[in-house]
């Protein structure tokens, strides 16, 4: 990896940010990488479609902005339909399951779908959608390390949360190493 | 790391939030701040610098300093003046719109030599502008705001490590040459978020505030010398001295005479011009052999660098001069330079403020062509790449 371009992205509330800033720490603190977190300011992060860019890299980061993203988290219909073009031929798509309906199979990217908020709910809360998502993410890009990711959530997330949060975190992770071992059982 | 001509002490620990941090520009400028000593904040919000300000308001009760919201910029100014001398270090900041309605208060500070830090996170103006978009905009105005001749100093980080880096510089540097040292930020440096280290606290150098402590009939709050490192009081303390705008003695009472303002303000520009080799600190690659030097700023000097690795690949020899002191200006190297090269290019994100500065100095010895635009995002690389492809022919 030389330098890798994530989008995360839903509606204002889900914790889009949040996650940007847990997995930027992790790369930055834990994995020995540079990474650069810019995120949405205008009237845009107040409710309607929420954006958060991370740029990470083996080496320093000039430009701090996304040019084109090889990985695009989703995890509203709005922020689906509004960033999905931008990403390239084999770029990995990462939706909500139950939130977003695909506009086509794209084919041409690797799709990962997962019911975030509903495992979420299981755990006892929605609140826990953002952190299930990571740990898929974590387990179906590889662009981070698990480790490293838990290693970052003591301070991102309140301290009598933060078991919960692990769980979560690990129980997206399990689904994603369970979509890798289906997706390369079909392939 | 800078070398300062006056004695340094460790940071008090209190104020050292020590290890490694994934945080914005914003928040490393309060913590700079908090590591430099700095122990009182009056402020008003504003975008993009509120970040700051809330770090300062949310670290203040614990560190064991002062946080006040004014009613406004113009009150927010005047209560750190206040705040200085009953012996405080002091730091506000705002953007634009609020950086004009403190320039009054800047230039008070200035002719009493009050130190002081303003951070300038620039959105684009003018006016209201864009409050959440990226600027550079405000570069002249930190040295010509306020009215009257009086020399400014000013910094420009271009990463969230170097937020903290320079502020604890901009604090040590105010202290020794008692002015206003002005942090130029810019949107992008200061809501992006990066590792940041705080180095632990016997690492951090800073310039404690010189106290006066001899006897009370030889105190003098001035010397008009064009020197810095001269002491300073509290109020309270028992040693009589004034302060005032107008054109003042070395005991600070009013002498309204050609010959004392003449006094006055020689050392109010000399202290920092004639000191411009301690001051000045630039950031240079690829230089020699060079026939085009970019010269940039903040956000944009590393926007610059990605266009300059892909110039040097076409074989353009081409370096990078990177202002981390904005004033005093880098006179004396673009006057060396500009003989030796084809041209200077100049990436800003403002309609060309510090180009008219290069100009000046290379005085016709060069091209020098300015990458200007009007605020609001950082450039595309290819358009510097472009300047740097016309100024290498």
């Amino acid at each position: 990896m030389s330098t890798q371009e994530i989008r995360f992205s839903g509606f204002g509330g889900q914790g889009i940010i949040r996650c940007a800033l847990i997995t930027g720490k992790a790369l930055s603190l834990y994995d020995d990488k540079f990474a650069t977190m810019t995120q949405s300011f205008g009237p845009e992060a107040r409710g309607s479609a929420c954006a958060a860019q991370l740029v990470v890299s083996d080496s320093r980061i000039l430009y701090p902005y996304i040019t084109q993203p090889g990985v695009l988290m989703s995890l509203s219909q709005e922020a689906y339909d509004l960033y999905y073009p931008e990403l390239p031929k084999g770029g990995a798509l990462i939706v909500e399951e139950d939130l977003v309906k695909l506009k086509s199979d794209h084919a041409d990217l690797k799709l990962w779908r997962v019911p975030a908020t509903r495992f979420a709910e299981e755990l006892g809360n929605r609140l826990f959608t953002n952190l299930v998502a990571l740990g898929f993410l974590t387990a179906v890009t590889k662009v981070v390390t698990a480790d490293a990711m838990k290693k970052a959530l003591p301070g991102l997330v309140p301290d009598r949360f933060l078991k919960i949060n692990l769980k979560a975190f690990e129980r997206g992770y399990e689904y994603g190493v369970e979509a890798i071992s289906k997706a390369g059982a079909t392939a | 790391m800078r070398k300062y001509k006056t004695k340094t002490v460790a940071a008090d620990p209190r104020g050292v939030d020590s290890g490694p941090h994934f945080m914005d520009g914003d928040h490393a400028i309060a913590e700079g701040a908090l590591a430099a000593g700095c122990r009182f904040f009056a402020g008003y919000p504003i975008t993009p610098s509120t970040e700051t300000f809330e770090r300062f308001a949310e670290r203040a009760p614990e560190v064991g300093a002062m946080f006040i919201q004014m009613e406004d910029e113009l009150s927010a100014i005047a209560a750190n003046i206040g705040a200085v001398w009953g012996g405080q270090k002091v730091m506000t900041v705002t953007c634009g719109p609020g950086f004009s309605l403190m320039v009054e208060n800047i230039g008070l500070a200035a002719m009493t030599e009050t130190p002081m830090v303003i951070t300038n996170v620039q959105r684009a103006g003018p006016s209201t502008g864009a409050p959440t978009l990226t600027a550079q905009q405000d570069m002249m105005q930190a040295k010509w705001g306020p009215h009257g001749d009086n020399a400014m100093i000013a910094l420009s980080p271009d990463s969230p490590q170097e937020c903290f880096d320079l502020t604890i510089e901009a604090f040590n540097l105010s202290e020794y040459y008692r002015v206003p040292v002005i942090i130029l930020a810019d949107e992008t440096v200061g809501h992006m978020h990066e590792k940041v280290v705080i180095p632990p606290a016997d690492q951090i150098q800073v310039v404690p505030r010189n106290n006066y402590s001899g006897p009370k009939e030889d105190f003098r709050p001035y010397k008009f010398d064009g020197k810095g490192g001269h002491p300073m009081t509290r109020a309270g303390d028992g040693y009589h001295f004034h302060i005032t705008g107008l054109t003042h003695n070395e005991r600070g009472y009013p002498v309204v005479t050609a010959e004392q303002n003449k006094i006055v303000v020689t050392h109010l520009m000399e202290k920092i011009n004639g000191n411009a080799d301690d001051i000045v600190r630039l950031e240079e690659n690829d230089i020699d052999g060079a026939d085009v030097v970019v010269v940039s700023y903040g956000i944009t000097s590393r926007i610059a660098v990605k266009a300059i690795q892909d110039a040097r690949k076409e074989g353009i020899k081409v370096g990078s001069l990177r202002m981390i002191t904005i004033w005093p200006f880098c006179e004396n190297r673009i006057r060396e330079l500009a003989p030796k090269i084809k041209c200077f290019v100049v990436p800003e994100i403002n309609y060309g403020q510090m180009v008219l500065e290069v100009e000046r100095c290379a005085g016709g010895k060069c091209k020098v062509i300015s990458v200007n635009h009007c605020g609001g995002a950082v450039h595309d690389p290819e358009v510097i790449l472009d300047a740097i492809r016309k100024g290498s022919k």
